[in-house]
């Protein structure tokens, strides 16, 4: 089998044996959404304007909580080392390692996140808008979050290093996806956005890998 | 052919080694000796890639390893982790490995079972002791067909059966032309006619107290 269809089998069958991996992050997530009503009050029309803004926000952070893990286990027992000792090393080994990143973390948020949004009593066009930023824009933060990860492998605790790091690069993201959604909520058109989302994803999926790579290499000296 | 042309690394404002020169000839091993701390591991990793020299160059076939098109494809590096994910079983453990350098994977089972670890295919590496990770670890000297091995401590937590085994499989190797740099304190599993020599002395006078 290909190196890159083996690396995506192999993250799969670690998600398997270590649950807490996945778990943790998607726990955080809905504890987050499902504190928030109790911590704003009750009253429908506030939880559904602030729902979208407050479901991407528990899934950043969910997904910055689940990045310190990313690179560390391989760093520690050497497959590090052996995956950039492959003829193979370069962009493709490490867009396989974070494409089943985003697969095993960012997809089960968003399949609940519709559930999330309907309890909250989120409107239609929001709702799909929310959905459509976060599926559009999500692929860009496991990429840029890779990049920290990288960077920060060599660094003992490296959790609040890696949030500094990355939460700048996260806020333009929010930013944009946030106005989409605000656009739908008044029926005003919001594609201008998402592409703009889109552009934000495709330029993490083309360039993130190359500066991950390099910051591996820098790590593992 | 390796060849390395005046290394020289320092660490924590000491000289590890300085001028450090020598060239490996298909069929020869190189014992690189030297006390704790004297830099071993840092001149493997140098020798494989994954670190730089402070000075000096290494060549493969007359080319620097960095811009050499096939030093990956003809090195074989186990460091001093053992790449061996615990979670993982050892065949898991190897399918992936072996996917990863382009060695065939169809024999893992029967390679598993030539070093000892019948029985063990599907139990996590994390249950198996010691010795029988560093045997998962090894057992892709059996799997690859790479001309150049550079292993770090090969023989840590092995018993005397399973370094037996490495010591023919060693002798195969260099008998097929095969090259090997190895830091060990058991020099004696190494054939003597032809393995050379490197010791890495401590430059730094104090700890020679």
């Amino acid at each position: 089998m290909s190196p890159w269809l083996e690396t995506m089998r192999r993250e799969t069958l670690l998600v398997m044996r270590k649950k807490s991996d996945v778990l943790n992050p998607l726990v955080f997530y809905l504890l987050v959404i499902s504190l928030f009503p109790l911590g704003v009050g009750p009253a429908p029309e506030t939880l559904a304007r602030i729902a979208p803004g407050v479901i991407w926000v528990a899934i950043l952070l969910s997904v910055m909580l689940s990045l310190e893990r990313l690179f560390r286990d391989d760093y520690r027992d050497g497959s590090l080392e052996q995956m950039l000792l492959s003829p193979h090393a370069g962009a493709g080994l490490v867009l396989a390692k974070i494409a089943s990143h985003w697969l095993m973390i960012c997809v089960p948020m968003l399949v609940l996140s519709p559930l999330a949004a309907l309890l909250m009593g989120v409107s239609l066009k929001a709702l799909v808008a929310m959905m459509l930023s976060l599926l559009v824009a999500t692929p860009a933060l496991s990429m840029i979050g890779a990049v920290g990860a990288a960077l920060t492998v060599g660094v003992g605790r490296s959790g609040v290093l890696l949030s500094l790091l990355i939460l700048p690069l996260f806020i333009p993201v929010l930013i944009f996806a946030t106005a989409a959604i605000d656009a739908a909520a008044m029926s005003l058109p919001y594609l201008g956005q998402l592409a703009l989302l889109a552009a934000f994803s495709v330029a993490a999926i083309t360039l993130a890998p190359f500066a991950v790579i390099a910051a591996l290499k820098i790590g593992v000296q | 052919m390796l060849e390395a042309r005046r290394l020289s690394l320092a660490r924590q404002s000491r000289q590890l080694f300085s001028d450090v020169s020598f060239s490996l000839e298909p069929g020869h091993a190189l014992l690189l000796q030297g006390r704790n701390g004297a830099g071993k591991t840092s001149m493997l990793r140098i020798l494989a890639g994954l670190a730089r020299p402070d000075e000096g160059q290494i060549c493969w076939n007359g080319t620097a390893i960095s811009q050499s098109d096939n030093y990956l494809q003809s090195l074989l590096y186990l460091g001093h982790h053992a790449a061996v994910n615990t979670e993982l079983s050892p065949t898991e453990n190897l399918r992936y490995l072996s996917a990863l350098h382009d060695d065939d994977s169809a024999s893992i089972d029967d390679i598993l079972c030539a070093v000892g670890l019948a029985g063990y295919e599907d139990v996590p590496a994390g249950q198996l002791s010691a010795g029988q990770q560093r045997r998962i670890a090894l057992s892709r000297l059996w799997l690859s067909n790479s001309p150049l091995w550079i292993l770090d401590e090969p023989l840590t937590a092995l018993d005397v059966k399973a370094v037996a085994g490495l010591e023919r499989r060693f002798k195969q190797h260099l008998d097929d032309g095969g090259m090997l740099i190895v830091t060990t304190h058991q020099p004696a599993i190494l054939p003597e006619s032809v393995t050379q020599r490197l010791e890495l002395a401590a430059l730094d006078p104090e700890a020679d107290s």
